[in-house]
Parts: structure tokens; C-alpha cells; sequence
């Protein structure tokens, strides 16, 4: 790259690294963008999409290698990105719901300050949304919390496009038609190439590869913390990008053999929400459910559960287990003994007229730390005084020693070392064999290459269903993302 | 030091014991013997009530009662008003006092839950139905309780007062619900973590529904037995359980953030809170300032107690 190039990149990140503890988010990243030009980015989950916006937005500071904006080494921050006129569309919506869209505007445009300020916010919010997507019914003076979440989307995406003072030289569009349907999807990428075509750079982050593939000029794609190609959009199609995406070389055989999925069903679940494709399990299945994290999964699982156990009534939830993934969220209790959160769901099983009988709940205890190895010198110690591995095998013994016969799993093994991993996959088996089923939600390919059979998820529905040697990585990409504009 | 934090309860006993002296001290000990009854009378209400919003605050951030004084301004009253003094009626009376209780305690969860209300405000406008309730069935009337009725609060068993006695097998019963029960584990659960609760199998909302029901049934209880003590339901009787009930839960070492809650506690704080107002009483102070040294001493309990154990939040 020559001096000139970069003085008028917009931006460019040279072998940027983010480590987070061991796991390595980003593994030496190098991403240009120019004025004048829209990068699509995809890549897989965890392939540090997120991690590299953070990164160019100032959220987050490299801990190697450098960024600079409009070829100055200013240093990072949210600060001097926002000062280069970096600016972000969240995946996660992020306007105050309780304050008016105008109200919002001033919010993202500190700038607007002063007597009269709400009619020039008023003026400005209005014409970009007429621009972006003409023909709107969005009142700019109603309170956020009454917009659909569309509108709520359309309305963040114009309050960044919004110019006040400076025009924004860099927007990042973070999955931005998510909740958009195919019409408003088509205007906002018209006026993406509108903006580009005028000197503004956009980077999109997009499932839908079509949109990708009609609207960039160039794309990126990721993978394991590295750019693994990035290349003009004529290079690329549909298939090519989801075979850069895959890990080819890698793919390994399965080594799970396939159970026998006829009879009658555990669960059987109709389409969601009416689209894509109905759900089923039957006993002693491992199921994955695939996709890009937040399609759907924890909240099949979540409402799954709900329907299968009682608020209510004790005793109702003996079919059902649940392993957090999120601990502190939904999996722990911190105030307790490692026991005490261990036997919290069995306890049913070892008490008479009501009371626990405290030499069962000990035996229970020993039993399992021998069995999954819990690292500990005392199963007495707070839970918390265990590392984040050793919390996540206490809540699989927790599941495991109830007698439910359906196993739900939150994506249990984020922050999971490999060993305990291999740990796990082998009680999952032998688990598995005897007859319990299990539904178990990962964003990592290799658990979900040990399914017997998988559901990918996208937009919150089933998209595919894939069983024996179809669960590739290949084909579960193809269904994470969508071929054509939606 | 690591018995005190293991056990929080017993910064409560410390302070009541000082307490105890200092006021046995300043009237040359003559007294000992009459405070001490009284301590152990008067506390046993508290710690029948005390116990009830204990199981309600160990249920986790924002969960408290608000209707315990109302309640046993009610139950008091209905139930004597229905016996009037007559003796056969006195097992009939109890059975009003715990109806009126279970009725409170439906009601209660029924708006937290189906008018998704916070339980502070659900419970107290839930209280001021109730206290009206009893203004309304009242009317300033005085009905005397049932002379039996009346001897047994009084009195006592070999110099240990009968509601006294009924006060520790109550909490000796709270105790093992408590520390070895299913619910006491679950209510304990529910108080970390309502989501993972929910999530490790728990039914959540049976379980603080039961929760609510118990801590206005012993409000009731208390409500009766008090109204019998005293001679006669007043319309006031129960005004100062509001701070006490919640003051005890705190001052024995049970967590206001829920998760984490103690018996025996109640116990200490409850004869504390007795002491504390004799000792002021000894030395004579008027009103005011008496509920100003009361309020500060509180506070300095609470604080010494937290300063030499963590209650982990």
C-alpha cells in the first residue's frame, strides 16, 4: 500500500488485534475503506465482524496494531471516530423509546442546540427521511415507543444519515434491513449507492447476500479473526462467498451416527410465526439449531421451556432441563454453595414430606464432581469461587442428574475450555444413547457437526433442516444466509 | 470473626445484650426480672410478624409486605368482634383471623401479578382496603376478647410468657422451613435470581404466592393474638409493625436484597427493638427525642453488622 492510498482512505486499520482473555477476536486484521465506496463485510459467527466494527467506531481499543482515520494517527476512541465522521447503525436498536423522533435526533446531533432547536431538528430528520425512503408515514414528533420496530429501524438509520454540521463520511450499517421488509430494503440500498456515488463510504454488514452482493463495491469476508479474501463484488457470487465463509480443508467426518427419528414425536412444533419449517424431536436425539447467534434459537428454547413446565405448580417441570449459557443471566446462583445450585432441580427426587435430606444431596454432590470433574476441593465453596468452566459443568450436572428427559442447551460452551468440551460431547452421547434428548443451540460449527440432526435458523424462523452427512459447513451457511435481496 | 460472619444474626444479640445491661444497670437491677418478661412478650409479636416478612423480603429486590399493620388491625378486630367475649367461640375466632389472612394474601399476589403492580404499591393500597375495611366493621367499638383468651395471652408458664413460647416454636418451624425445607430453598433461590429460578425448574409464581399468603396469615395470627392481649382490637394497633417488621428482618442479618435470610436474627432484633425503647424510657427522654435515638441506633446496628460481614451483594 503506498503513502498516497492512505491519506485518503477513510479509514484503515493495519494488523489490528483484540484478544479477549485467550480467545483471539481479531488475529491481525488489515481493512481499508475509501471515500466513495461501500465494503460489504460477512463472514460467520464469531469470525470478529462485531469485534472490527467496534474497533474502526472507537468502542474498543486495539491491542495491536493501529487505526487511522483520513490517513492521521489520532489515536482511538469514540471521540475522534465520531470527530472523522465515523458513524454506527446498531444491530441492537439504540433510540430512546420514551423520547419523540425528534427528540432522538438531538440525542445523535449535539450540535443541534440553541433557541428553536426542535423545529431545525424537525426540518432535517423529516427531509432524510423522505429521501431515504420515500412515501414513510412516520410522524417525526410521536414518541419512539409508538413506532413499529421498521419504523423504529428506518427513523435510526435517517438520524444517522442526517447531516447537521458535517455530512458523515463513514457509516456502518450493522445488519440495517433486519426488520425492514423487501421494499424498504430496496430503497435504503438505493440510497446507499445514492450516498457512495456521492464520496460517502458505507461498510454493510448483511445475512442477506444478495443485498451484499447488489449494493458493494467491494467485500470483505472474515473469518477466525483474519480477512480471508477481499475482492472486487464481480469476483464474487453466491456460492463463492458462502464457500470463502467455510472452512473446506477442515471439514472432518462425523463421527455421530444416526438415530432412528421416526415413531411418535416428543415435540412437535408448528412453523413460527407461520413461515419456514416446523420443528420436531424425538427421543434420544441430539439436535442442533444453527444460524447466526440471535436468529431465534435462545428464544425457541426460552418459550419451549415455559410450555413444558409450570409457573405454578411444583413437580411439572420433570421433562425439562435448561443449561444457561449466559450464567449470571439465567444459570446461577451466586449466593449459593457449589451443591446448592447442583441440586437445585432434583432436589424432588431425595426428600420426604418436603425437606431434603442433606446425606443424599452430599451423595449427589460426590457423585458428580468424580463424574464431570468439578475442580474444587470442597463442593461446600460458592459457586462463584469456580472458574467459568468448571460453573458451566455444575449447570450440565444440575440438568443431568434430574430425570427430565428432554435436555435444553443455551449455547453452553461459550467460554468453555477444549478439554471440558470433549468432556461434555462424551456424556452428550452417552446421555443421548440411553434415551434423553437433547435440543442444543451453538454458534460453533464443530457441536453442531455433532448433532444428529440440525435446524439453521434465520430471521427468527426455521429455514432448513439438515440430517446426517448434509451437516456440512457449507450447507449450514447456505441456510444462515439468505441468497437472494429478501 | 469468621463465626460472626458466618453468622450475621449475632451482631443482634451483641447489641441487645449491651442494651439489656446498660438499662439494668441504671435502675440498680431491680428491674431485671420484669424487663425481661416484658422484652420477651412484646418481641414475640414483633417476631410473628417479623417472620412472615422475612420469607416476603428473601424473595428478592422489591418484594415487601406493606400490609402486615393493616392486616392485623383487621383480623384483631373481625375475629373478636365475631367471638364478643363468648368462650366457645374461641377456635371459631381463629379461624377468622387466619381466613382473613389468606384472603389478604390472594389478593395481594392476585394485583402484583395480574395488574402487574410492584408489590410496594400493590400491598400498601391493598392496606388501605383493608384498614378501611376494619374502620368500617369497627366503629370505634371496644369488644373485650374471650376471658380465656384474654388469661393465656397474659400469662405465662413458669415465668416464660405463654405468646413468647408460641413465638419460638413458630420460629423454630421457620427455621427448619427455612434452612431445610424444598421451599425454603426455593423462596431463597427465587431471591438471587428469578430468571435462573424459573429456568432450573422452580414454579416461581406458586411459590411467592404461597410466600405472601403465609406472611399475611401470621400478620392475622399476630393481629389476634395482640388484639387479645391488649383487651380489645384498636383501630392503631398495628401502625408500628409497619418499620418493625421490616426493621427486625433487617437488623438480624437477613439480606434486603433477598437470597439470604436468617431466624434467629429475628429474634435478637426483635428483643433489641423492645430494649432500646425501655432503655430510652428509663432514662426518661420524651417523645421526640426518644424516636430520633431510636432511628440512630437502628442505623448504627445495621451499619456495624454490614461493616464485619458481607451479605455477598
Amino acid at each position: 500500500m503506498t503513502d498516497a492510498a492512505q491519506n485518503i482512505s477513510v479509514v484503515a486499520a493495519e494488523g489490528v488485534k483484540v484478544h479477549f482473555g485467550p480467545v483471539k477476536a481479531l488475529d491481525g486484521v488489515d481493512l481499508t475503506i475509501e471515500p466513495g465506496e461501500c465494503v460489504g463485510l460477512v463472514g460467520h459467527n464469531g469470525a470478529g465482524k462485531s469485534t472490527i466494527v467496534n474497533v474502526i467506531n472507537g468502542g474498543l481499543a486495539p491491542h495491536d496494531g493501529a487505526v487511522r482515520y483520513a490517513g492521521r494517527d489520532a489515536g482511538t476512541g469514540i471521540a475522534v471516530a465520531r470527530a472523522n465522521g465515523v458513524r454506527c447503525v446498531f444491530q441492537e436498536l439504540s433510540l430512546c423509546p420514551n423520547l419523540t423522533v425528534v427528540e432522538n435526533t438531538r440525542v445523535m446531533h449535539p450540535e443541534l442546540r440553541g433557541f428553536g432547536w426542535r423545529g431545525r431538528a424537525l426540518s432535517i430528520i423529516r427531509a432524510k427521511l423522505d429521501e431515504i425512503f420515500p412515501g414513510h408515514h412516520i410522524d417525526c414528533t410521536a414518541a419512539v415507543e409508538d413506532l413499529s420496530i421498521a419504523e423504529r429501524q428506518m427513523v435510526e438509520i435517517s438520524i444517522i444519515f442526517a447531516r447537521v454540521h458535517e455530512a458523515p463520511r463513514l457509516v456502518i450499517l450493522d445488519e440495517p434491513t433486519s426488520s425492514l421488509d423487501a421494499g424498504l430494503a430496496r430503497q435504503l440500498m438505493d440510497y446507499v449507492r445514492r450516498f457512495v456515488d456521492g464520496g460517502g463510504s458505507v461498510l454493510l454488514i448483511s445475512h442477506i447476500l444478495g443485498e451484499i452482493l447488489s449494493t458493494a463495491d467491494r467485500i470483505v469476508v472474515m473469518k477466525d479473526g483474519r480477512v480471508v479474501a477481499s475482492r472486487q463484488v464481480s469476483m464474487f457470487d453466491v456460492g463463492s462467498l458462502v464457500q470463502a465463509m467455510g472452512n473446506v480443508v477442515k471439514e472432518q467426518a462425523r463421527n455421530a451416527t444416526v438415530v432412528q427419528s421416526s415413531g411418535t414425536p416428543l415435540v412437535d412444533l408448528p412453523a413460527i410465526r407461520g413461515r419456514g419449517l416446523p420443528f420436531r424431536a424425538h427421543k434420544g436425539e441430539v439436535i442442533g439449531l444453527a444460524g447466526l447467534a440471535g436468529h431465534g434459537q435462545t428464544d425457541m428454547l426460552l418459550s419451549l421451556y415455559r410450555t413444558l413446565s409450570s409457573d405454578w405448580l411444583p413437580g411439572q417441570g420433570s421433562a425439562v432441563a435448561f443449561v444457561a449459557g449466559d450464567r449470571s443471566l439465567n444459570g446461577t446462583f451466586p449466593l449459593w454453595s457449589i451443591l446448592n445450585n447442583l441440586s437445585i432441580s432434583s432436589l424432588g427426587g431425595f426428600a420426604t414430606a418436603g425437606f431434603v435430606k442433606r446425606d443424599h444431596e452430599k451423595t449427589l454432590g460426590e457423585d458428580w464432581k468424580k463424574r464431570i470433574e468439578i475442580r474444587t476441593p470442597d463442593m461446600k465453596n460458592g459457586i462463584l469461587s469456580l472458574s467459568g468452566g468448571n460453573q458451566q459443568k455444575v449447570l450440565f450436572a444440575r440438568a443431568l442428574s434430574t430425570r427430565a428427559t428432554m435436555v435444553l442447551m443455551d449455547d453452553p460452551m461459550r467460554g468453555v475450555d477444549v478439554g471440558t468440551k470433549q468432556e461434555v460431547y462424551s456424556m452428550l452421547r452417552a446421555e443421548a444413547a440411553v434415551g434423553r434428548t437433547f435440543l442444543w443451540y451453538s454458534t460453533e460449527m464443530d457441536e453442531i457437526r455433532l448433532c444428529d440432526r440440525v435446524y439453521v435458523f434465520r430471521d427468527g424462523v426455521i429455514s432448513a433442516e439438515l440430517v446426517g452427512d448434509d451437516i456440512t459447513e457449507g450447507r449450514v451457511l447456505e441456510a444462515s444466509f439468505e441468497g437472494e435481496a429478501a | 470473626m469468621s463465626f460472626a460472619s458466618r453468622h450475621p444474626w449475632v451482631w443482634a444479640y451483641l447489641a441487645t445484650s449491651i442494651v439489656w445491661l446498660i438499662t439494668i444497670l441504671f435502675t440498680g437491677g431491680t428491674s431485671a426480672g420484669g424487663l425481661t418478661q416484658a422484652a420477651f412478650t412484646f418481641a414475640a409479636f414483633s417476631v410473628i410478624v417479623g417472620i412472615g416478612q422475612m420469607f416476603v423480603i428473601t424473595l428478592g429486590p422489591g418484594n415487601v409486605d406493606l400490609s402486615v399493620p393493616a392486616t392485623m388491625t383487621l383480623a384483631g378486630t373481625l375475629s373478636l368482634k365475631y367471638m364478643d367475649g363468648g368462650e366457645g367461640l374461641v377456635l371459631a375466632g381463629f379461624g377468622i383471623a387466619v381466613a382473613v389472612g389468606v384472603v389478604v394474601g390472594i389478593v395481594n399476589y392476585a394485583l402484583i401479578k395480574l395488574l402487574r403492580i410492584p408489590p410496594i404499591i400493590a400491598t400498601l393500597s391493598m392496606s388501605f382496603i383493608v384498614q378501611s375495611t376494619a374502620i368500617w366493621s369497627n366503629r370505634g367499638l371496644r369488644v373485650k376478647p374471650p376471658e380465656s383468651l384474654a388469661s393465656f395471652t397474659t400469662s405465662d408458664i413458669g415465668g416464660v410468657p405463654n405468646i413468647a413460647l408460641f413465638a419460638v416454636l413458630l420460629a423454630v418451624f421457620a427455621w427448619f422451613l427455612l434452612e431445610k425445607s424444598i421451599y425454603g430453598r426455593w423462596i431463597s433461590a427465587i431471591g438471587q435470581s428469578q430468571f435462573a429460578a424459573r429456568m432450573a425448574g422452580i414454579p416461581v409464581d406458586g411459590t411467592r404466592f404461597v410466600t405472601y399468603v403465609v406472611c399475611a396469615v401470621l400478620a392475622a395470627i399476630c393481629g389476634f393474638l395482640f388484639a387479645s392481649f391488649s383487651g380489645g382490637a384498636a383501630l392503631n394497633m398495628g401502625a408500628e409493625y409497619l418499620l418493625t417488621s421490616i426493621a427486625v428482618v433487617v437488623i438480624g442479618g437477613s439480606a434486603v436484597a433477598g437470597g439470604n435470610s436468617n431466624v434467629p436474627g429475628i429474634w435478637g432484633a426483635s428483643l433489641f427493638m423492645f430494649l432500646v425503647v425501655s432503655m430510652l424510657n428509663t432514662y426518661g427522654f420524651g417523645a421526640g427525642v426518644r424516636l430520633i435515638l431510636t432511628g440512630l441506633i437502628i442505623i448504627s446496628v445495621i451499619l456495624v453488622a454490614s461493616g464485619k460481614f458481607k451479605t455477598g451483594r
